[in-house]
């Protein structure tokens, strides 16, 4: 693995400028997507698997009917 | 164990981030969604195996990545999935990158091998280390950085970034006069 890379790269490392341009452009990306919360979709889902619980509730054992 | 509320808040937020995971495993804004929707339930259903006081987002990342693997695995045996076609499947949802710019990224990031692609994301937009983003790929610390490595060096060949050796010094030069200015 090492001799495959520099072999290929006379320098093996990227400049931190480079990584760094890569990096902020890759966290703009996710922050893009980050920003847009939670959707209502998925609130929803809980929600709704928490009723189907409340509305079919477990017997307890051993409780006075 | 039962699912408490405060569980529940952990995992909800979680979501936001894991849907920045899977839209940029994926490139497709839907099934990142449905990949978070199916991790939900699978925590949901797993939740004994959560061990309480370690870190949620991580251990629900893992789950999606999974998932994720092995419907890239499954995916791939049903139909061959070149670069060409998912590069075609992110022109097709322009909603998910509005801006230019991030239609370019994706593009370019959708050329990575996934292994690569999944480690810049851990590493470089999730904020986890490198030992988090090796448990959560199930490898070792040196696989994760030479991935990392890896990715950013061809994303800087197929976004054309070049370093700029000749503004180095000029930077300096300012940081200097600028620090220097204070004398």
């Amino acid at each position: 693995m090492q001799t495959e890379v520099t072999q290929r790269k006379p320098r093996g490392r990227l400049g931190r400028d480079v990584q760094n341009k890569i990096g902020q452009q890759l966290r703009a990306m996710y922050d893009d997507v980050v920003n847009d919360g939670v959707p209502d979709r998925f609130v929803d889902m809980l929600r709704k698997l928490d009723e189907q619980k409340n509305g079919d509730p477990e017997p307890e054992k051993g409780s006075a009917a | 164990m039962t699912l408490t509320p405060s569980l529940k808040e952990a995992m909800l937020g979680a979501v936001p981030s894991l849907r920045a995971f899977a839209i940029s495993l994926s490139g497709n804004i839907d099934r990142a969604d449905d990949l978070v929707q199916e991790t939900l339930l699978r925590a949901i259903a797993n939740i004994d195996s959560f061990q309480p006081g370690t870190n949620m987002s991580a251990w629900m990342f893992t789950i999606l990545r999974n998932l994720f693997r092995s419907e890239y695995r499954k995916r791939r045996r049903e139909v061959e999935d070149t670069d060409g076609s998912y590069a075609e499947s992110l022109k097709s949802h322009p909603e998910q990158g509005s801006r230019l710019e991030f239609q370019e990224f994706r593009a370019a990031l959708a050329k990575l091998p996934p292994d690569q692609r999944e480690a810049l994301i851990l590493v470089g937009a999730s904020g986890f280390s490198y030992e988090e983003a090796a448990n959560i790929c199930g490898c070792a610390v040196g696989t994760i950085k030479s991935r990392v490595n890896r990715a950013r060096t061809r994303l800087a060949d197929l976004l054309s970034i070049e370093g700029s050796e000749d503004f180095g010094p000029d930077q300096s030069t300012r940081a200097i006069m600028a620090a220097g200015g204070r004398g």
